[in-house]
């Protein structure tokens, strides 16, 4: 298949990557640049665990084709601390035990970053609908919440 | 060191490896990757029963970028399963050889150089099949004549397991009142977030290094090592970060472990396979679908007279660990109420579905929703609630079930009160239940579970927890453990453990876990083992070195062994922090009167009970709204009264709790694998229906401390027991909201819509 030349900026820092149509961002940041703290759990945008963000907004990189996601500012997990400073989010979902096998949460940080950017202080229902798209199996959400509840103080 | 002066025990503790979580730095099978490698993939059967007759490879090999296929021609043609202590559990090839017997039946896997080279090769290999007639249902497989699933099983069961103890119909004589109910739980599945994952490499001996997602990496060392054809000290098995396994990974290798190591053999090249979320739902391992008929005496007391019990599982097509589930159902539903007149026959029988195994809670969930819905309406018979009930025959210390569970320590008591006393039980079981609109109901359900089997599934001489300490002469401590943290957190508890007793802090105690080659032989995660057994074996080897270091410090301060303490990195005399010798000159002093030596200490634990060392206890109060018009259920409320001895650290028991929640919330209410004639026809998250964040309830948890004599520092197991008062609790309280009895799993609204209509009609039943 064809592959066309994209400039793709993922954490401040631009990349050139060649992709083929059917290549996805998930593909691009995992398979190209290395980054793989964007998970794979269902390929077909329904788990959330491959959520990045894109000019600030939570997309799913799995169902997001490389091409359309040149000249966007793409965010993952790895850009979400500032060097050895976790943010307040990374830090809350530590403290108050929101992690177990973490397996969805660099999709659940990163959609608990835009809504706390937006709401500041998000309710505790905006915060449930917020991550409801982000499946969890092992918290059942409970120290998640509080986690992000936490940070809009 | 009285309880109130631990450092770390009991103590809300971040996880040791949450910093690396959260940053996306922890890497799961999935995310490695090794010079050259290729990408796996499988090619699974699309009938649910059918002769091989042949496979033609040539025209996939052919294909540009493929390196290597595999079918069952390939291999040593061995087979294998997790309960190895008795061939007749052993009934899989790792690679279909004369048949497949379900759809998602591993036929040939393929090596390529990239994915769509994979895919492309899938396709173009030729399988010839001659379909046979195929039983999916108990009745089919029951039926005089039915298609036979494995020689050795003419009659298509794969396990049958009886208890009889005492006399069970002397037992319904004495009673005043006998219940018979039926009840039918469905097919689920684990659901975890990360994809099973393996990634196989050779090294120029001819040994094969395998990083895959297991929860029990001795048994994959041994199953690798049996169906290759190869000893197992020539097999390394290394668990990476695992995203979630709840018992699916807990039966040792699974076929895409056997691929990935046999294409890699053959490619000379490392091979990565990673399933598809597909996959997971097609062909995965899953819980039994299981009927119970249960049939329970008792007294105008509530005095639980006798028990007989009859279930079937539909086992799919394949032993997994259904041998042992068929046991359990019958020896956990003799938790955590005591009766002494008991009959259990289970019967698992194989099918042309997905194999089953263990998930979470391994029968229990399946069996305690029986018993505490059929105890619910036995209690409302003779006037009571499940609160009376359950205090009234709640297994307590000291005690022993009538499966023969001996009870080391009971809160149960404690557990029901606590619970029905915080969430008010009683109270709002009087309060007004509907307004047109909805219903409010509340319900109890209870639960007990062990700490731990106490046996292999293998033939082994090893202990069945072991940990290595090696400190150093810098002060730091390496730890080796072979237990498996796959996102429960055995890794911090262990840790926990290890700096509580040598008065480091956590940082200092650096670990390596779940590695053949380096760790010390485990059993693995399952059972609900691991605080316990691999807890005990980090305090015998903490312990030793404790001792070691002791010795040479009290020469050293002239001080008798039992005066020292060990705190921050220091140890001194108790009373005198000021002398002390800190804990990397103590190391270098024991080093200089041994010669250089290292200061290695290990520790190891069995079970001193073949069932289990210990139970744990808890019981629920639930409390739902259903929606009359859209027979929706939100659960609004659980309150949790729960023995675990003593938590280790609250904050994570209390994750276990959450998390076993909304398993058994879903188990209640939505989450079920649809079949039509074999084939999943709902294989995704969003057909499966597991609960999302905004369908889960409020959590009270309560802690009820016991101090368990055997557990490390009193404590007992959470991760299983704990999922399994949910679903009862919550069928009971829609019981109390709108007085229709569910038996079949999962009370869907469907389901809850249709019973409220025919009620309404007048006609029905009291039960759906």
């Amino acid at each position: 298949m064809e592959k066309k030349l994209i400039e793709i900026s993922v954490n401040g820092e631009r990349h050139e990557v060649a992709v083929k149509a059917n290549d996805t961002l998930l593909e691009v940041l995992r398979d190209r640049l290395g980054l793989m703290g964007t998970k794979e759990g269902c390929s077909v945008g329904e788990c959330g665990a491959c959520t990045v963000l894109s000019n600030g907004n939570p997309i799913l990189s799995c169902i997001t084709m490389a091409m359309d996601a040149a000249d966007s500012e793409i965010m993952t997990i790895e850009g979400m601390s500032d060097g050895d400073a976790l943010d307040p989010l990374q830090e809350a979902f530590i403290e108050h035990g929101a992690v177990q096998c973490g397996f969805c949460t660099p999709g659940m940080l990163l959609t608990a970053k835009e809504l706390v950017e937006r709401e500041n202080r998000p309710t505790t229902k905006q915060i449930k609908e917020a991550i409801s798209g982000n499946f969890c199996r092992c918290t059942g959400y409970v120290k998640i919440i509080e986690a992000i509840q936490a940070v809009r103080k | 060191m009285s309880k109130n002066e631990y450092s770390v025990i009991g103590k809300r503790l971040p996880r040791v490896d949450a910093k690396d979580k959260v940053e996306g730095k922890a890497l799961y099978s999935g995310d490695l990757s090794l010079p050259g490698m290729l990408c796996g993939m499988i090619l699974r059967s699309p009938f649910p029963h059918a002769k091989l007759i042949r496979i033609n490879t040539e025209k996939a090999l052919r294909l540009p970028g493929v390196k290597a296929i595999v079918t069952g021609e390939d291999t040593p043609k061995v087979k294998y399963g997790v309960i190895s202590r008795s061939p007749k559990y052993m009934d899989e090839y790792p690679l279909a050889v004369d048949k497949v017997r379900f759809i998602g039946d591993e036929v040939a896997a393929v090596a390529a150089i990239d994915p769509d080279a994979a895919l492309e090769a899938l396709e173009l290999i030729e399988v010839e099949y001659e379909e046979l007639p195929a039983i999916f249902s108990i009745e089919e497989a029951q039926e005089p004549g039915a298609p036979r699933i494995h020689d050795h099983a003419p009659t298509n069961i794969s396990r049958e397991f009886h208890i009889k103890t005492g006399d069970v119909e002397k037992g319904f004589l004495q009673s005043d009142l006998v219940r018979e109910d039926t009840f039918k739980t469905q097919s689920s599945i684990h659901a975890y977030m990360e994809p099973q994952a393996a990634l196989a490499s050779w090294d120029h001996n001819g040994k094969l290094t395998l990083q895959t997602k297991t929860q029990t990496p001795y048994y994959v060392q041994q199953h690798l090592a049996l169906t290759l054809g190869m000893s197992p000290d020539r097999i390394r098995v290394i668990k990476p970060f695992v995203g979630g396994g709840f018992g699916a990974n807990s039966d040792g290798m699974h076929s895409h472990d056997f691929c990935a190591a046999l294409l890699s053999k053959k490619a000379g090249r490392p091979v990565k396979i990673v399933c598809s979320r597909d996959e997971e739902f097609t062909a995965a391992r899953r819980k039994h679908p299981v009927t119970l008929t249960m049939k329970t005496g008792v007294r105008k007391d509530g005095t639980i007279m006798a028990r007989k019990c009859e279930a079937i599982l539909n086992g799919g097509a394949y032993c997994s660990l259904g041998p042992l589930t068929t046991v359990l159902v019958g020896t956990f539903q003799t938790l955590p109420y005591g009766f002494s007149n008991y009959q259990y026959d289970g019967y698992r029988y194989y099918t042309n579905k997905p194999p089953c195994g263990a998930m979470r809670g391994h029968g229990g969930p399946q069996c305690h929703f029986a018993q505490d819905v059929q105890m619910d309406m036995i209690a409302e018979e003779l006037g009571m609630d499940l609160m009376e009930i359950a205090l009234k025959n709640g297994l307590q210390t000291g005690d022993r079930s009538a499966a023969g569970f001996k009870i080391v320590s009971s809160g149960f008591h404690e557990c029901v009160k606590t619970a029905s006393e915080k969430g008010r039980f009683r109270e709002k079981k009087q309060a007004k239940k509907n307004n047109g609109k909805t219903a409010y109901g509340i319900g109890m359900g209870c639960g007990g579970f062990p700490s731990g089997a106490g046996f292999y599934f293998n033939k082994t001489t090893s202990a069945h927890s072991s940990v290595v300490i090696k400190a150093d002469e810098y002060g730091g401590v390496s730890l080796f453990t072979g237990a498996s943290d796959i996102g429960q957190g055995s890794d911090s508890v262990i840790t926990q453990i290890v700096a509580e007793v040598l008065g480091l802090p956590m940082e200092d105690i650096n670990l390596t876990s779940a590695d053949t080659m380096l760790t010390p032989p485990d059993m693995g995660t399952y059972s609900s083992r691991v605080t316990v057994a691999a807890g005990n074996a980090a305090l015998k080897a903490a312990n030793g070195v404790k001792k070691e270091i002791f010795k040479v410090v009290s020469e050293e301060l002239d001080a008798r062994m039992g005066d020292l303490v060990t705190h921050n990195r220091k140890i001194f005399v108790k009373g005198s922090p000021e002398i002390f010798i800190s804990f990397a000159d103590a190391i270098n002093l024991y080093q200089i009167k041994n010669n250089g030596s290292p200061l290695l200490v290990k520790g190891s634990y069995n079970s001193p009970d073949k069932m289990s060392p210990t139970y744990s206890f808890g019981v629920y109060v639930c409390e739902v709204e259903v929606d009359l018009r859209t027979g929706e259920v939100h659960v609004l409320k659980m309150t949790v009264g729960h023995d675990c001895g003593r938590p280790l650290n609250p904050m994570s028991v209390e994750g276990q709790i959450e998390g076993c929640i909304q398993m058994g919330m879903g188990y209640a209410l939505s989450e079920d694998l649809i079949f039509e004639k074999g084939q999943t026809i709902n294989p995704s998250f969003l057909g499966y229906k597991a609960p999302i964040a905004n369908q889960m309830p409020i959590i009270d948890i309560h802690h009820i401390i016991t101090e368990d004599p055997a557990g490390p520092f009193g404590a007992k197991e959470t991760g299983e027991g704990s999922i399994d008062p949910t679903a009862p609790s919550i069928v009971n309280a829609i019981y109390d909201a709108i007085g229709i009895r569910f038996k079949e799993l999962p009370v869907t609204p469907e389901k809850i819509l249709r019973a409220l209509r025919k009620k309404k009609r007048g006609y029905g039943k009291k039960t759906d």
